[in-house]
């Protein structure tokens, strides 16, 4: 639609007006778009980090053990005849502290620079074996056993963690698609009162603008863009709250679980915070511009 | 100019409000549509706007059929017609000059000729001197001259009222027939229901009377015909 700059201004100008002169009801609507999304968000984040989570167990099959900083090669050497015995194991892979971060560095990605100060001799993890074992249900057995040998600093495995996630992500995945419907809901609706409001206040003035000849299209743009402003506003609440906890919480497990090879593949952040962005304005927008086109469709009759 | 060819009009709750008219009124003219209230003056006012569809017939206006025009169309339609209300319509929060000026802005007229044609049909209406007071500030008569100044700053070919001056005492309602004899000295067509009897018999215009939606009479030089 070709429109010049100076009547994008006057909608814009107009649904401004009209936002602030329905102050209460817009305050609702922004909450209750903020509301919704806030638990779209929470919900995606929990979702898609349970996901890469789950993905990242390849298979229950791993056992890593942390060797104890102390232990000088001939004590790791022997450690690892230790752990080629005992029963169950099929494979053994030694990696250093430095493939270590290394690989971490990889699973950061964009991220890897918050990792960079811990190279050389910052490099916070310890050396470790990556054992396979012959089934997944051995590693607990075998986690077990090596975590009794010396120079055994920590274990970490599957612990069936795979199937356990898969199923709570199916039943929150339920759960959380009611939920948020029904609040999405109720922001639409809300939304859809407020430019009544606004749009009842004006009548007289959508009646004139009709009368002399106005389009349809013209009379719409500044509820169009009324809607698009409740809803992308409301939008914005979330994504900063969330991605400013989400921040935080990442930056807690760079921290501090580096050894925790389970919780430590978070999404990261640069990822995390355009997934969230892009969709909860999205969604904002949408439910906005939805809002108020139910809203001003009847009153648009000639 | 305007030529209906056997309209009907029935509403949605079954009143028939206009049943078979056929009238043409020429570029130029001025016409006063009379008639008891309830006969169906304000639907066949309507009808030219295409504020209502007619349910049967013809409506020509400059040779267009505007009972076939498509919702996208009408915003055009109106923008050859001024239409004027008993109650003036005015946005009470705007000046006399926005007022006026407001037609314009939302059919995206240019800043410079808005202002070129508001101080124009306000010197019309002689109300320049009023330009920034608020309709609250002004007398009946005032705002209707405003309202009036509205419905022709785009200079349409027609100008439709319905009881313009139904609202008004005598003196202010001789004021608005003074403007509304200016503009169709202009040349502008001009359709008034009106109930005013001592105007339409002073003026000598044609005249329309309407009854139970039916043309009953129809005069080159008429007087209103019914007791005040
Ligand atoms: N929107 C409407 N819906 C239903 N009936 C209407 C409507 N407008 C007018 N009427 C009816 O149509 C008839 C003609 O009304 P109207 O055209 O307003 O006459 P007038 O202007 O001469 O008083 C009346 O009986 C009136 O009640
Ligand atoms: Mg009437």
């Amino acid at each position: 639609m070709d429109m010049k700059a100076r009547t994008l201004f006057r909608h814009f100008k107009e649904s401004i007006k009209n936002l602030g002169r329905n102050g209460w009801m817009t305050v609702a609507s922004i909450s209750a778009v903020a509301v919704a999304l806030m638990i779209v968000g929470l919900f995606l984040t929990v979702m898609l980090n349970l996901n890469q989570i789950a993905n990242h167990i390849e298979n229950d099959v791993e056992v890593r053990v942390y060797i104890d900083r102390t232990a000088n090669s001939q004590e790791q050497d022997a450690l690892k005849k230790q752990i080629q015995q005992i029963k169950d194991v099929k494979s053994i892979k030694y990696i250093s502290r430095a493939e270590g971060l290394k690989e971490l560095m990889k699973d950061f990605g964009k991220d890897a620079d918050v990792i960079k100060p811990y190279q050389g001799d910052q490099n916070p993890l310890n050396d470790a074996f990556e054992i396979k074992t012959q089934k997944p249900k051995q590693t607990e057995a075998v986690a077990n056993k090596v975590s009794k040998l010396d120079n055994v600093s920590d274990v970490s495995y599957g612990k069936g963690y795979v199937k356990k996630l898969f199923k709570v992500v199916d039943i929150a995945r339920n759960v959380g698609i009611v939920l948020i419907l029904g609040l999405l809901f109720t922001a639409i609706f809300l939304i859809a009162n407020t430019i009544k409001l606004t749009i009842v206040a004006r009548s007289t003035e959508i009646e004139i603008m009709k009368l002399v000849g106005a389009t349809n299209s013209f009379v719409r743009w500044p509820y169009f863009l009324e809607g698009l402003f409740l809803g992308v506003i409301g939008a914005l609440i979330p994504v900063i709250l969330l991605l400013t906890a989400y921040h935080e919480l990442y930056n807690y497990f760079i921290r501090n679980s580096y050894q925790t090879y389970l919780f430590i593949r978070l999404i990261p952040f640069s990822k995390m915070s355009l997934y969230l962005s892009a969709l909860l304005i999205i969604i904002g927008a949408v439910i906005g511009v939805w809002g108020s086109l139910t809203s001003i469709r009847k009153y648009l009759r000639v | 100019m305007i030529e209906m060819q056997d309209v009907w009009k029935s509403y949605a709750n079954g009143v028939m409000a206009v049943n078979g008219i056929s009238v043409k009124i020429e570029k130029g003219e001025f016409v006063y549509v009379v008639g008891q209230s309830g006969s169906g003056k304000s639907t066949f006012i309507k009808l030219m706007y295409r504020e209502e569809r007619p349910t049967r017939g013809k409506i020509l206006v400059d040779g267009t059929n505007i009972a076939d025009l498509k919702n996208k169309e009408i915003p055009f339609l109106r923008r050859k017609m001024g239409v004027v209300f008993q109650d003036f319509k005015l946005l009470p929060k705007l000046t006399v000059y926005e007022n006026v000026a407001f037609a314009l802005e939302v059919i995206e007229e240019s800043p410079r000729q808005i202002r070129k044609k508001v101080m124009q049909v306000l010197d019309l209406v002689k109300l320049k001197h009023r330009a920034r007071f608020l309709p609250s500030e002004l007398s009946g008569g005032e705002q209707q001259r405003v309202s009036i100044a509205r419905s022709i700053v785009n200079n349409p070919s027609v100008v439709v009222a319905d009881e313009p001056t139904g609202n008004l005492d005598p003196e202010n309602a001789w004021g608005i027939m003074e403007v509304f004899e200016r503009i169709n000295d202009n040349g502008t067509t001009v359709v008034m229901a009106t109930h005013n009897k001592d105007i339409v018999d002073r003026m000598k215009r044609r005249v329309i009377a309407i009854e139970s939606g039916m043309i009953v009479r129809d005069d080159k030089r008429g007087d209103f015909g019914y007791e005040g």
